[in-house]
Parts: structure tokens; sequence; C-alpha cells
């Protein structure tokens, strides 16, 4: 059990750091102060690479890989801010502003939401894509909160959150490519869902405001996150 | 079961049945039973049984002959007459016809250069043996090969005869075998896997399925060797559930091995054990990728995940695991057979032995067909796909599918290897290879790509999920004469940044189509843009 665990020394963005083998790329980046922007990452919840955000250059390596799931290793050379890594992000920003309905003015979660802080933080100042405008239902079924598909980033945390640390795995992702679309039980509405505690984690997770509580004000809208690194640590102890 | 008690089965088998004078072999491969092969087959077993000619002739169900258009296609032995678009109707006449002077309507010229350029390897069972019959596959030296790796090899003397081949893999990639094989040798722990990728999702190719169907024990055993090499004990194989097909002739030819102990626990009585277990794929291209088959034979969605870790560290269940394609897998025996200086003495410098390719699009023969690697494409096209039809002009060939490109006139002398394809913005892919002449639209044709990109997508990663939706929609714009030359602009930097920024393979590749027919008929995007024109005539204009 109790095998040392090695620390490897390497470089990020010309500074000399350090992590243990088993810390990714952006752990260590975020100890030492670095920013890597991220989207789909929740510390606690199980990282996927999925938005492409925190993606990464490492000397050697022709490849892009992201930050949130690659492990450090010993010498590497990683570059996080290269001006081809910014454009990406910009770029995976406004494919993400396109591919729904975010009109920030009229949205519930309008300055706490993470996808537009993301866009504000890296300068992301208009969308050169087309919107694409898809017609995607509201579900306010639930007596406490709504789903509005217009406004999720497919990030997965709510999907990733339930099952993980609630238990529940009410939601589920459906559908291919541009039609996938999160879901409750087996499409059913999240109101008649059997399995969905209430807990309120999924909307607590979610970066956008596709999942948010009925009948607040916008100024209470902020989202509660400090909750997972504690129920994480809980379920390591039990371990 | 030693080489020798092989060797005595197979000629066992042969005394057991004296061989008849005559054998009509009749292709059962899917291409041939779409056009009625079934029915040609009993309609002349009726006739030989109306004759009460049993002992004289069989009728013999064997794998693809390769020219899958102008079937059903037989071959009657001994004389090596092939006889093609055979009804129920020339039954009669055909039997007639044996031992004396062929039907001359049905017969397809055998030594046309569509048959005699190829070299085959991975099909040399393809439309000889009966696919459904174990002893017919020994008969052809079957299983020899894995008798002796277990027999006179050490797992690392099997590892060093496949590097030494310079056999590459047929998925699409082309990584090296040998180098894939010892890494999964090496890695640690006591439970091992071996996956055969038979997804195949690439639009319009057949190439694995047609090997399946013609000659499942070939994959198998080239699977158990694989296995023993690796460590392995439990195999895969995942086929799409498309191919109803092959799968049950590989049922049957999993039971076929496992009776006669050649696969199963002891495999010829040494201590090494291989089950082999079908899983099916539900059809989606993504779950070719190697880590969202993974998943998929997990009971999950299938949806990639980043690598590293790399299966062969971190696989199915989290233990290594070995993926190989099915004429990765397909190959392995002749060369464990004939050597791997044999199989390393064909094709190129750097890639070794030959590819299997579906010919498809305007070429006069379309079909099955193997050819040695660095052979040109000038030679596959006009030699043995015969050229292109009613007077029309070659313009491009597509190779690798959704991941790959077109190639236009002035490459047509090049070598087809790995290396001289990827030099002109293609790749060998899975084994595709649509010709077209001036009647098609390249801007068409990179739409056409990009939209299989976007139904097939995982919709995992924004680049891959919304990117390729976006470039679909500027080709769209494109080909109705609506888009400015902004659109353009914006198209290649869509194609720049999905490339390098998506999750898996299906994302990094999607832009190719476009990149390659930018590259080489930028003129064509151009006229459709400026001039409002398609000049092949294929896209629909406003005006
Ligand atoms: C989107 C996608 C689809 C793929 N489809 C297939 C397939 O149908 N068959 C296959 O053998 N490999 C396919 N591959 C490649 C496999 O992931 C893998 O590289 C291959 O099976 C390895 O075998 P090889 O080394 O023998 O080529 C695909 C890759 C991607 C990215
Ligand atoms: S979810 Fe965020 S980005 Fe989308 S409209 Fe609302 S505030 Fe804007
Ligand atoms: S609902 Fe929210 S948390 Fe769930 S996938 Fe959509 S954006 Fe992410
Ligand atoms: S590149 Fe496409 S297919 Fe691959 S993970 Fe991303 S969305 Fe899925
Ligand atoms: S945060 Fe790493 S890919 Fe989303
Ligand atoms: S399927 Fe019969 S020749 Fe190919």
């Amino acid at each position: 059990m109790n095998q040392p665990v090695r620390v490897k020394t390497l470089k990020i963005d010309d500074r000399d750091v350090s992590g243990r083998e088993d810390e990714t790329i952006l752990e260590v980046a975020r100890q030492n102060g670095i920013f890597i922007p991220t989207l789909c990452h929740l510390e606690g919840l199980t990282p996927i690479g999925a938005c492409r955000l925190c993606l990464v250059e490492i000397k050697g390596v022709s490849r892009l890989l992201p930050a949130c799931v690659t492990r450090v290793e010993e010498g590497m050379e990683v570059y996080t801010q290269s001006e081809r890594l910014q454009k990406y992000r910009r770029m995976v920003l406004e494919l993400l502003f396109s591919e729904r309905n975010h009109i920030c003015s009229v949205c519930v979660v309008n300055g706490h939401c993470e996808l537009q802080s993301m866009a504000q933080i890296l300068g992301m100042t208009h969308v050169s894509v087309p919107y694409r405008f898809p017609r995607l239902p509201v579900d306010a079924s639930h007596e406490r909160f709504v789903v509005d598909h217009n406004r999720c980033i497919l990030c997965t945390r709510c999907v990733r959150v339930c099952d993980e640390i609630e238990g529940a795995h009410t939601w589920d992702v459906m559908g291919r490519g541009i039609d996938s679309r999160v879901i409750t039980d087996l499409n059913q509405p999240w109101g008649e869902s059997e399995t969905c505690t209430s807990c309120g984690k999924c909307v607590n997770v979610c970066p956008t405001g596709a999942l948010f509580e009925k009948g607040k004000p916008v100024s209470d809208r902020q989202k509660k996150r400090q909750f997972l690194p504690y129920l994480t640590m809980m379920r390591e102890e039990r371990r | 079961m030693t080489p020798e008690e092989l060797r005595r089965l197979a000629e066992s088998h042969e005394e057991a049945r004296p061989e008849p004078r005559h054998c009509i072999k009749v292709c059962v491969a899917a291409g041939c039973l779409s056009a009625g092969s079934d029915r040609v087959r009993e309609a002349l077993q009726n006739e030989i049984a109306q004759r009460g000619l049993e002992n004289e002739c069989e009728v013999k169900g064997v794998g693809c002959l390769g020219l899958c258009t102008a079937g059903p296609l037989m071959l009657v032995e001994p004389d090596g007459v092939m006889y093609q678009r055979v009804t129920e109707e020339d039954a009669p006449a055909i039997v007639e016809s044996l031992g004396k002077k062929s039907v001359e309507q049905l017969v397809c010229p055998s030594d046309m250069s569509f048959f005699t350029k190829q070299y085959k390897i991975v099909l040399e069972n393809s439309g000889v043996i009966d696919p459904e019959k174990i002893e017919d596959y020994i008969a052809r030296d079957g299983y020899t090969a894995l008798a002796r790796v277990l027999e006179e090899m050490t797992p690392q003397e099997v590892i060093d005869e496949i590097t030494r081949s310079g056999l590459r893999g047929r998925g699409g990639a082309g990584y090296p075998t040998g180098l894939k094989w010892s890494t999964v040798a090496k890695a640690g722990g006591s439970r091992k896997f071996v996956i055969c990728n038979a997804d195949e999702g690439d639009p319009g190719a057949f190439m694995d399925r047609s090997v399946l169907e013609s000659d499942p024990h070939r994959v198998l055993e080239g699977m158990a060797i694989a296995a023993y090499a690796v460590g392995a004990s439990q195999g895969f194989l995942y086929v799409r559930a498309e191919y109803p097909l092959a799968v049950k002739r590989l049922r049957t030819a999993i039971r076929q091995a496992e009776r006669l102990g050649l696969l199963g626990n002891n495999i010829c009585g040494t201590t090494f054990s291989f089950h082999v277990d079908i899983r099916l794929g539900a059809g989606a291209f993504v779950c070719g990728e190697e880590t969202a088959l993974i998943a998929s034979i997990e009971g999950k969605r299938g949806q990639p995940r980043p690598r590293p870790p790399y299966p062969a560290e971190y696989g199915l269940w989290g233990y290594p695991t070995l993926i190989n394609n099915v004429e990765t897998f397909a190959n392995v025996a002749p060369i464990i057979r004939n050597g791997g200086d044999w199989f390393a003495s064909i094709g190129t410098e750097k890639s070794k032995g030959t590819k299997v390719f579906a010919l498809a699009g305007r070429v006069r023969n379309t079909g099955l067909i193997e050819v040695p690697m660095g052979i040109t494409l000038r030679e596959i096209i006009f030699d043995i796909g015969g050229g292109i039809p009613d007077g029309h002009r070659f313009k491009a060939v597509q190779t690798g599918g959704p991941s790959g490109g077109c190639i236009p006139e002035q490459y047509l002398d090049m070598p087809v290897d790995y290396d001289s394809l990827a030099k002109v913005g293609s790749i060998m892919g899975s084994g595709g290879m649509i010709v077209m002449d001036e009647t098609s639209c390249m801007v068409d044709v990179a739409k056409f790509f990009m939209d299989f990109c976007v139904s097939e997508s995982c919709g995992k990663c924004v680049p891959c999920r919304v990117g390729t939706a976006q470039m679909y929609h500027l080709l769209n714009k494109i080909t109705s004469g609506e888009a400015t030359m902004e659109d353009l602009a914006l198209l290649e930097e869509l194609c720049d940044m999905v490339k390098y920024t998506s999750l898996c393979g299906l994302g990094q590749t999607a832009p190719n189509p476009v990149l390659s027919t930018l590259q080489y008929f930028r003129e064509e995007y151009i006229a459709h843009i400026v001039d409002k024109q398609c000049p092949a005539g294929v896209c629909q204009m406003r005006q």
C-alpha cells in the first residue's frame, strides 16, 4: 500500500516547479499560481478533458495536451500561454457561444456565469461564427429547479456530480455530436424523476444558467461549490 | 496439437472425402450474396443432383473473389475458369460444360490485370476455402503458425519476428505492430487483453468485413499468436452489428477451433489458454477509436477518453490491452510461417507487405483488391481498376475516408505507402479508395465527408462537436453560392483549430478532406464563391 510517491521536477512557463507523480499539470500550475483556464474541470470530479480550454504545449510533444488530465513528468517543459493556445481558447469559447442561445443580458445567471467570465478573462470580444439558434426546450417540471437546454455547454459536471458524489445517476447525455443533450433518467421530465434526490448538487456545479433554482433573484444565483472538496475528502477518508 | 498432427489432420480430411473431379466455387461473401449467389449455388446443387453427379462435382461456398461488381462470381476448378454475373438460369449450362468447353458468354477473363497485378497475402484464402470449414483452413497450412509458436518460440521471439517483418497497423495510423506488442508484453500485471478492432466505420469500406467473411480463422489465429506474445488469455472481437454474416462465420469458426483445441484452454496441449468472445458494436464510427471501443466493451457510452494513458498500459477495465485491426491480425500467421524477412522483402523501405483496398467510384473494375505497398496509384486505378469509364478524365482519388484526403492527377505515379500518402496530405487509412472524374465537385466531396463527421461526432469535446457543424455550415454556404471570401478564411481557421484541439482522432482528422481539396482544388472553391459557379455542375447555385 504505502508505496513512496515520487516527486517530479518540471518547468511551467519557464518556472521551475515540482509536483507529485500522480498530480496533473493543472494541479501543479494552480499550486504555483499559474492560471490555466478550464470549464469542464471541477475539483472533486473525475476530469474528462472535454472542453479543451486547458490545452497546453509541451516541448518535444507535437500534440497539444489537456492540463486537467495530463500527469506531470520529470523534465517536462510546459507552456500555457502561447499565442496559438490563446487563439484556440478564444475559438473554443466562440464555438460554445454559437452552439446554443447565449444572450447574457436576458440570462438568469448574468454576472455569475463561468462561461461569461471565461470569455472576459480570455479577451473574447466577439463571436466570428454564426449563432446556430437551435430550438431547445426548458424543463421546469421539477418543484425547485429548472433545466434550460439553451444555456447548456455539455460540460457534464452535473452528470458527474450526480453519479460520483450524490450516487443517484439521474443525469446522463443523450444523442451524438451537435444533437447531444443532457437528460434526466431515461429522458423523462426532471419533475418525474424517481432517482433525483433534489439535493441540488447539479445546480450548484453547473457553470452556466442551464441549471438554476426557481424563484431566486439574479443576485442570489451565486453557485456554491465549496462543498465539493469537502465531500471528496470525506469520501477519500472512508476508503 | 503439433504441426505434425495438424498436417495429418489436413491429410485425413482430404482422404475421407475423395476429391471430386470438379469443384464449383461460388462466392458467398456479402457482395455476391446480395446479387443472389446463394440462389445460384442452390440451382447448381439441384442441377448436379438431378444429373446424379454428386460424386463428380462439388459446389462450394467460398469467400470474396474480389471483383464484387461483376458478381455473383464463381470459379470452376480444376479448369480455373471464372464466371461472372451468373444467374440461376445459367446453372444447367455450367454443369453441362464441366470438363468441356466453358460457357463463353459468362467467362470473366482471369488473366486481366485486375487479377494479375494483385499480390495476395491477407486474401490468399479468399475465394479459395469455405469459410465455414476449419478443415479447409487447416488444409491451407492454417494454425501451423500458432502450433509452431507454442512449440518452438518464446513470446519475445514472436515479437522479434513481427518487429523484423516491419508490419504496421492496418487500421489507419500505421503504428509499428511489433512495437505495440512489445509495449503490451512489457506492461505489468497478470491480466491482459487482446482486442480485434472490426468496427470498420469508414463510409464505403468493406475490407475487414470481407476478410472476416472469407477467412475468419486467419484472424483468430493471428489473435491467438498475439495473445501468446503479449501474455493475454482473453480476447474480444469487436464487430459492428451490421455485419451479421461475418459474426455468424466468426461464431462458427470459434466453435470449430475450440473443438480442435486450437482455442480455449491448454491450446495444442500447452499451458497457454486463450478464449475469444465476440462483442457487437452498434455501428458508431467513433467506436472504432480505441478508447471509445474499450468503453463500449465495458458497457459504457462509446466515447473516447484522453490518451495517455494508452490502452497498452491502461486498457479494458484498466488492464494492459493490445488493440489491432482485422487486417493487421490477418498478416500475422503468414509472417510466422514464412518469416519476418520474407514479409519485409515485400513493399517499400518503410511500408512492408501488402494492403487491401476497397476500390470504388469512377473506375471500370470496382471491388476488393490486395496490392504490394509501393505500387503506384496509376497502376491501381488504370491497370487493376481498368481506368475511368465512359470516356471521362481522371480527376482525383480519395483515400483514407473521412480522415483522409483527395490526391490529384499530378501524383498518380506516386508509390502507395504510409509516408508518401501523408506527404501529399492524405493517409492510407483503413483502405477505402474512391476514384473521381471531372463530373465530381471537390467542394461537394469535402462537404460529404464533413457531413459524415458532423453526424458521427460523439459530442464530447467542443472543437469537434461544434466546429464540424460550423464547418459543414460554411461548406454548405459555399456550395449554394452564398459564401464570401471571409467565409473561406473562417473555414480555414476552423480547420486548423479543430485539427489541433480535438480530443480524439475523429475530430483531429475531420478537417483533412477540406484541407486537401483546398490545397489542390482551391480554384473550385473560388469559383463557387466569386463566380457563383460550380465548375463540375454539381452544386445548386442560387441564380
Ligand atoms: C474515429 C476513429 C475510427 C476508427 N475506426 C477504426 C476501425 O473501424 N477499425 C480499425 O481497425 N481501426 C479504427 N481506428 C483506429 C483505431 O483506433 C486503432 O488505432 C487501430 O484499431 C489500431 O490497430 P492497428 O495498429 O492494427 O492499426 C479508428 C480511429 C478513429 C480515431
Ligand atoms: S449561461 Fe452564461 S454565457 Fe450563457 S447566456 Fe447565461 S450568462 Fe451568458
Ligand atoms: S446542465 Fe450545466 S452542468 Fe450539466 S452539462 Fe449542461 S452546462 Fe454542464
Ligand atoms: S473529437 Fe469528436 S468524436 Fe472525438 S471525442 Fe471529441 S467530439 Fe468525440
Ligand atoms: S478543463 Fe481540461 S479539457 Fe476542460
Ligand atoms: S463478394 Fe463476391 S467477389 Fe466480392
